[in-house]
């Protein structure tokens, strides 16, 4: 039960961890690209796909966070013992 | 968000299968697809009316982009995109419908998607170049080819990945959110997040497209 309850911390402080990186990259990868498209409206079109693909790019680093986060939720030998111990 | 009760999953049970949700699902949404093909087919215009008003933007949009971000050659890989899009969008959509499943949340369907764009890449990228394709991997000069070659193949193994667990984890992460949601609070607290999801849709249907492409577009140029 100790066991799980740290992989809940764990998983919940992983999580955190890893959108507070992700949050201050894609604030500064939106910036400059709002910045760029105030200079020069024209090139907003091209400035948007390259952002879009960049925030896809740093974005998965939070997914990767989720996903890890999951395998330490779901993937757990303990869960079910707890799943079965909380219906009772 | 998973909801208490999908209609395929009850028909399945019905009939005693074991199938599995993403899987059924994905044949609903080629079935839709298809469906939807054909009924365009069979009355196309030179004036446009009806659903073709609705395809012609879409696919003179998709036939621009590959323009832009492959050049011409790119062309000739339209279906294969085009076809990933459409798929991907219309299954990360129909998950806003009650009894609907989204096949891209599961692991397996985007998978499949993912090695699919892998695997062509490189048979595109022998194709065009033969056997000088592998000059791709080897770097700018020859004697730095042991350094760069592990680094490259870490990268392409990479893709597939990347690839699955981004769309995997935003359309999966977007249901788990949703129920949490719904769990605390019923109403009303649930419909910013299910706007976010049509957003989050659209946005996963790009950026596959585009990576897709601009793979595609890196085997298809000369190595240096």
């Amino acid at each position: 039960m100790e066991f799980f309850a740290w992989c809940v911390v764990a998983a919940g402080i992983g999580m955190g961890l890893g959108s507070f990186g992700t949050g201050i990259g894609q604030g500064l990868a939106i910036q400059k690209a709002v910045e760029g498209v105030a200079r020069n409206p024209g090139a907003s079109g091209k400035i948007m796909t390259v952002m879009l693909i960049g925030l896809a790019m740093i974005e998965s680093l939070a997914i990767y966070v989720f996903v890890v986060a999951m395998i330490i939720l779901f993937a757990n030998p303990f869960t079910e013992t707890v799943v079965q111990l909380l219906n009772k | 968000m998973i909801h208490p009760f999908i209609f395929l999953d009850w028909l399945e049970h019905q009939l005693h299968l074991h199938i599995g949700s993403h899987v059924t699902y994905t044949w609903l949404v080629m079935a839709l697809l298809i469906f939807l093909a054909v009924l365009v087919k069979r009355s196309i215009k030179t004036v446009p009316s009806g659903l073709q008003n609705f395809f012609e933007p879409v696919i003179d949009g998709i036939e621009n982009m590959i323009e832009e971000t492959m050049g011409h050659k790119g062309k000739a890989y339209f279906p294969l995109i085009a076809t990933i899009a459409f798929f991907i969008l219309a299954s990360n959509l129909i998950a806003l419908i009650p009894g609907f499943f989204p096949p891209t949340a599961n692991l397996n369907t985007n998978a499949a998607m993912a090695l699919t764009v892998f695997a062509m890449t490189h048979i595109i990228g022998v194709k065009e170049h033969g056997i000088g394709y592998f000059k791709h991997f080897c770097g700018p000069v020859i004697w730095l080819a042991p350094l760069i070659i592990p680094i490259e193949i870490v990268g392409h193994l990479a893709r597939p990945l990347s690839l699955t667990l981004r769309l995997f984890g935003n359309m999966y992460g977007h249901e788990i959110v949703l129920m949490i949601f719904f769990g605390l609070v019923p109403f009303l607290l649930p419909l910013p997040m299910m706007l976010m999801g049509v957003l989050v849709a659209f946005i996963q249907t790009f950026v596959f497209m585009l990576l897709a492409m601009i793979y595609i577009a890196g085997s298809l140029e000369e190595a240096h």
